[in-house]
């Protein structure tokens, strides 16, 4: 007998039973698709957490001195009482720094702080103000999209000019055109030179309520103290020239602050490592935890279908009986019964990667968790399926294979 | 009539000679006691033969229809069916054998349930290999043999017995067996279906087909052209009738 004709008999079986059969694929269905499920928001999670949260925060090649890192989940208080008695990041440091890196480098400095925006009587509360230097805009991959970013020129003269972050525009302006016009911020006025492009989101945080303005201008007083900085950001055109300016930058400020070798720097170089350092640790609890369910709902799936298989040659006893007098061979009978176990298994795996590409889009769709299908978690599915039931068929298959024809003629 | 072979141990029956046991065979372990279900059976039936066996329970006629059916292998002694030794065939070749060589009829028609006339017919083409629309027009001609052919498409419980058994004769005779072989063929019927039932075994023996009926009932052996009866799992009479 053809394997075809095998499988074309598993399909009218199960077609026949359709409320057994859709118990039985039940186990493998949920299997499949959690697979999918959580590997999609792994993926996603993982993709985004290196691609763009990553980026967002620092820019490729990027590193920032500052005086604590900038991603600090699960910090003790000891800890941070400790960041909090480091001295600040001063203008000077930032020159210092500056001056004593030999490879090619782009840096800004970086003070931000919320505050309140104001254009007549609209206001936009809450809105990030960042006081920086031009590059700001180039490291940050910040692109303009009306009007443009401002000079280092106006930045050293502190000229009150400001660019808006789209969701400030369109709150404060609504249709009409920002550019030229007076915004107040923290009640400076400030004349809109720019609009940057939309941000979208990040992990459901808006990416677009912010202003920049010039370092020097006097908004600085808002987020600062004089003469103090957040950050000092330095982009390099590579990997190994950031490490290299990386190192020259700790030694500068290791010796501006009189640190003795044994001591430890009283402030960081943060790169994105810190970030992706932190999501691979929970993304790897993930990788270990994701199989196990997915393992445990595939054997019980097995296990199922394995029952059931079970059930169906006690049932199916006389049936296999007439098969073999009507010229089944072995083989015959064991590929039926196998095929049958292997097709609600891919039946169930095939719903399973309907149901776990649907999951993956409803949560990209209603959660800020971001989700993307990894073609390896489909295959894996199909492939996991489909082996669930040839394994699960396999000693049910053997048993009806074995019967005895004239016994189970027989039997009633 | 013709003259019966002396068939020895190393012979090799005549051509026409359809079904040949040589001192054939069959034990039972029951664990404490050994059954001898046949205790040394020496039949020949030739081509276009109609046989019925007889006996009562317990005299190995169903042993016997087992091992003519392929369903089993004999303990000791030689069968030959349609020129060919199978007594010592294994399991696959047996259903080989089974698929192209015999056509069974039960008792309880033993027809799938689920499936349609047309279905259950190509069973045995399905084992052979036949690709589906041959296997479709085969199935077709067999039940318009047995003049179902208006009734392809109902499924069992939509027929009556004698029609199923009808469907299931149609189904022993898909594959063009040597044999038709057929258990109790009207032991589920009222006898006037039995007769229908009988009327076709009879068509299809005029038709050439050589048929072995295993019965327990004397007006449906009357049927045949000869009958063999056993006893105790030997022959006890052999003979031949008018039918």
């Amino acid at each position: 007998m053809h394997f075809l004709e095998a499988f074309r008999l598993a399909i009218q079986t199960i077609r026949a039973q359709k409320l057994k059969s859709g118990f039985s694929l039940l186990g493998v269905f949920i299997g499949v698709a959690s697979l999918i499920g959580a590997w999609s928001i792994a993926n996603g999670v993982n993709r985004y957490m290196t691609e763009k949260f990553a980026q967002t925060i620092f820019g490729v090649n990027t590193f920032q001195l500052r005086r604590r890192p900038i991603f600090t989940p699960n910090v003790p208080d000891s800890v941070w009482r400790a960041w909090q008695r480091r001295p600040r990041i001063r203008f000077s440091d930032a020159e210092a720094v500056e001056a004593g890196i030999s490879v090619p480098v782009m840096t800004a400095w970086q003070s931000s702080d919320n505050v309140t925006v104001a254009f007549g009587s609209k206001e936009a509360r809450d809105v990030e103000l960042t006081a920086a230097s031009e590059r700001y805009f180039d490291i940050k991959n910040l692109r303009i999209a009306t009007g443009r970013a401002f000079t280092g020129e106006e930045n050293r003269s502190g000229v009150p000019v400001v660019v808006l972050g789209e969701a400030v525009a369109k709150r404060l302006f609504i249709d009409r055109p920002p550019l030229g016009r007076n915004v107040r911020i923290g009640g400076i006025p400030y004349r809109v030179i720019g609009v940057v492009e939309h941000q979208g989101s990040l992990m459901g945080f808006p990416l677009d309520r912010f202003v920049v303005v010039p370092a020097l201008s006097p908004a600085q007083n808002l987020v600062n103290p004089p003469g103090i900085l957040d950050a000092f950001l330095v982009k390099a055109n590579s990997e190994g020239e950031m490490r290299e300016a990386m190192s020259e930058a700790e030694g500068i400020m290791r010796s501006r602050r009189h640190l003795r070798p044994q001591q430890d720097n009283n402030f960081v170089l943060d790169t994105s490592e810190g970030v992706q350092r932190f999501w691979a640790g929970i993304s790897r609890i993930l990788m270990i935890v994701m199989p196990g369910i997915v393992i445990v709902s595939l054997v019980i799936g097995g296990i199922v279908i394995m029952n059931i298989m079970l059930m169906a040659v006690a049932e199916r006893t006389r049936e296999i009986g007439l098969r073999k007098s009507l010229g089944a061979r072995r083989r015959d009978v064991l590929q039926q019964f196998l095929a049958e176990s292997t097709a609600i298994a891919a039946v169930g795996a095939a719903f399973g990667i309907v149901a776990g590409i649907l999951l993956t889009v409803l949560i990209n769709a209603v959660s800020p968790l971001p989700a993307s299908i990894s073609p390896t978690s489909v295959l894996l599915g199909v492939i996991m399926g489909a082996g669930v039931g040839v394994v699960a068929g396999v000693y049910p298959a053997t048993r009806a294979a074995r019967l005895d024809p004239i016994a189970a003629l027989r039997q009633e | 009539m013709s003259t019966v072979q002396q068939f020895r141990t190393g012979d090799t029956p005549l051509p026409e000679v359809i079904i040949l046991t040589h001192k054939l065979t069959r034990e039972y372990d029951m664990g404490s006691e050994l059954v001898r279900a046949l205790r040394g059976v020496s039949v020949q039936i030739r081509q276009n033969e109609y046989v019925a066996v007889m006996g009562p329970s317990g005299s190995g006629k169903s042993t016997l229809m087992n091992l003519v059916g392929c369903l089993d292998t004999p303990t000791s002694g030689e069968y030959w069916l349609n020129g060919q030794k199978v007594s010592d065939l294994a399991d696959d070749e047996l259903a080989r054998i089974r698929n192209k060589e015999i056509g069974f009829v039960f008792q309880t028609f033993n027809l799938l349930p689920r499936a349609d006339a047309l279905h259950n017919v190509e069973l045995p083409l399905i084992y052979a290999g036949v690709a589906a629309r041959q296997r479709r027009d085969r199935a077709a001609q067999a039940l318009q043999r047995v003049g179902l052919g208006d009734r392809m498409e109902h499924k069992p419980n939509e027929l009556s017995g004698g029609q199923r058994q009808r469907v299931a004769i149609a189904r022993a005779l898909v594959n063009e067996p040597s044999i038709l072989l057929a258990d109790e063929p009207t032991g589920n019927l009222d006898s006037t279906t039995s007769t229908e039932i009988m009327g076709v075994f009879a068509e299809l023996h005029r038709q050439g087909q050589t048929v072995v009926m295993v019965t327990h009932e004397h007006d449906i052996a009357a049927h045949a052209a000869r009958v063999i009866t056993l006893r105790d799992g030997l022959v006890a009479t052999d003979q031949r009738q008018a039918a």
